[in-house]
């Protein structure tokens, strides 16, 4: 259907007088291709700064092509240049974004196909307002619950760790799974859960052996939307975290912003694009399944 | 026992969830409710003060910054990127080659955290360093744009960075929009001698309606929540003119600690999206319903 679509719109076109046509196709490239480029041109600007020494950035333009693959700054972006205090760099923080987003992504994936589950399959009276009830929660501003959560977190002696940002994550993750699983589990027809359970399959047999197997593509959308999301956080990172238990995101944070030595931009630049590569990867390695995630989880909700 | 057991596990398996958001969502909001209407400096204090944070907040010349910035940031992230969105959704529709690619560009800032956009804008839009300078380097010596060290433009140059991580969100929702779109009316328009322009204008884009009521509820909500963004720009500077007020609730809290204070802001906040979302929420449901 789509292509259909496409190719009528295509022979209206072609019904126009021929130069019409050649003019309107050449100027919706121009559009196109000049949109592109503002959308390309911060990441342009961050890779070939990232690649430039100081001395060049000093002498050259934004654009300016760098004189070659130095990966200096890259280095140092990772890994420090190993002297003691005021040395910092993003390899611990990466590892502390890692440990955060593999727990937290994993637990409010699971939670979110047991309610999805229970939600569809499993039908009790006002199961739609429990639904509505967890999904109020993909809405709140978060701003509305960081000061008790600072608290809550201090009272579990977790505040200012990585567990602490795990359970935050989870928690907060909750909503949004269980809509997506929820939506994905009721175009699952019934009929074959209650083939299952006349023939005295329990619960949980019917989740492993009937639903599991045909989730991947929902489970797939779901931890890529979690890790896109958790990864890329900053208000629970920054406000939760500080020093060396900080997610990736407020290390860059804090390192663009100190002021100690001489602004050293290639090495921001770096930095930034080693915080922001784990969630391009996926992108560019998953992209239908990101943009299903984006669509539903905010369309549907 | 076991009867029961079996008979009561899937609400069992709910519990968690449920009570997890009761506490953590509802609790929370309820307890920064209270505490709002609390005299709390650093630690809470229970004893109920009546509205006097609210008058305090809507007093503070930072407060009244805060909402101007959001109602600004809001209208022109709203326009811009809905235009931006409609423009590149409605021509790559037209048989783009390389159509995958462009959507692929178009996209990709909302994969970032703006964070890390936010290191990069904040560069190019430096006046000593981005794009004033490359201007000036190239033989245009009066070139100004400095609009990020400047009070009265500073905002301007979040709806920048803001509009260039969100337009593509929009492009990708009104495309699919388009694209779902049975084939029949367009052949039927096509027939009665409508133009392409006349079958997008009078036809496909009033059939948008949901899909705009969407990008503007998921906008609106992006904006009111806005805090990385400026934290990364501008830390709501130069001095307090680019405030908005999820940072002001952060600042008030947690360098201030004005807990009171920052909780009345909070409930702003979230009555805020509460009048946007509850609608929606409520059409959305009545839709399902009507199904």
């Amino acid at each position: 259907m789509q292509d259909s679509l496409k190719s009528s719109s295509y022979q209206q076109l072609e019904q126009k007088s021929k130069y019409t046509n050649m003019f309107l196709r050449w100027f919706l490239y121009f559009i196109l291709i000049l949109f592109a480029s503002y959308f390309i041109f911060p990441l342009y600007v961050m890779v070939v700064t990232s690649l430039k020494t100081m001395e060049e950035i000093r002498q050259g333009t934004l654009l300016s092509w760098p004189s070659g693959l130095n990966l200096e700054s890259w280095a140092v972006a990772w890994g420090g240049r190993g002297y003691g205090a005021g040395d910092t760099f993003l390899r611990p923080y990466f590892w502390n974004s890692i440990k955060m987003v593999v727990p937290a992504v994993f637990f409010s994936t699971f939670i979110g196909a047991m309610t999805g589950y229970v939600l569809t399959k499993w039908r009790f009276k006002g199961d739609q307002w429990v639904f509505l009830f967890l999904l109020f929660g993909c809405f709140i501003p978060f701003q509305a619950i960081l000061l008790p959560m600072a608290r809550t977190l201090g009272v579990l002696g977790v505040s200012n760790s990585v567990v602490g940002l795990v359970l935050v994550h989870t928690v907060y993750g909750i909503p949004f799974t269980t809509l997506f699983f929820r939506n994905y589990y009721v175009s699952v027809p019934t009929e074959l859960v209650k083939a299952a359970r006349i023939d005295g399959a329990g619960f949980f047999k019917i989740f492993f052996k009937i639903l599991l197997p045909i989730s991947a593509p929902i489970i797939v959308v779901t931890v890529i939307w979690q890790f896109t999301q958790i990864w890329n956080d900053f208000l629970f990172g920054s406000t939760f975290s500080f020093g060396e238990a900080a997610p990736i995101q407020v290390a860059l944070n804090n390192m663009v912003l100190s002021s100690t030595s001489v602004k050293e931009y290639n090495v921001d630049m770096a930095s930034a694009i080693i915080a922001g590569i784990p969630t391009l990867i996926v992108y560019v390695l998953a992209g239908k399944y990101f943009i299903r995630g984006l669509t539903s989880g905010a369309v549907k909700g | 026992m076991l009867k029961w057991l079996e008979k009561n596990l899937p609400k069992i398996v709910m519990a968690p969830a449920v009570g997890l958001i009761g506490w953590f969502v509802y609790g929370f909001v309820l307890w920064t409710l209270y505490i709002s209407f609390t005299n709390s400096k650093i630690l809470p204090k229970y004893e109920l003060w009546g509205f006097g944070q609210y008058e305090k907040l809507w007093a503070s010349r930072k407060w009244l910054i805060a909402v101007d910035n959001l109602l600004i940031f809001t209208a022109l992230f709203l326009i811009f990127c809905v235009v931006i969105g409609i423009i590149l959704a409605i021509f790559l529709d037209q048989k783009i080659r390389a159509e995958g690619l462009l959507r692929t560009i178009y996209l990709y800032p909302m994969a970032l955290s703006f964070i890390v956009t936010g290191t990069a804008w904040k560069w190019i839009l430096n006046p000593t360093l981005g794009i004033q300078k490359m201007f000036r380097d190239w033989g245009f010596e009066n070139f100004t744009f400095d609009w990020l060290v400047d009070r009265e433009m500073a905002i301007y140059t979040i709806v920048i960075a803001g509009v260039w991580q969100s337009a593509g969100f929009v492009m990708a929702l009104f495309l699919a929009g388009l694209r779902s779109v049975e084939d029949e009316i367009v052949k039927a328009a096509k027939i009665d001698g409508a133009s392409l322009f006349t079958v997008y204008w009078k036809i496909l884009l009033p059939m948008m309606r949901p899909v705009f009521f969407t990008s503007f509820v998921i906008l609106v909500h992006i904006s009111i929540k806005s805090y990385d963004l400026i934290v990364a720009l501008t830390q709501g500077g130069p001095g307090i003119s680019t405030t908005m007020p999820a940072l002001y609730m952060t600042q008030t809290a947690f360098h201030k600690s004005q807990v009171g204070l920052s909780a009345a802001s909070a409930m702003m906040m979230f009555m805020a999206v509460a009048a946007v979302i509850i609608p929606y929420l409520y059409s959305e449901l009545r839709r399902e319903n009507a199904r």
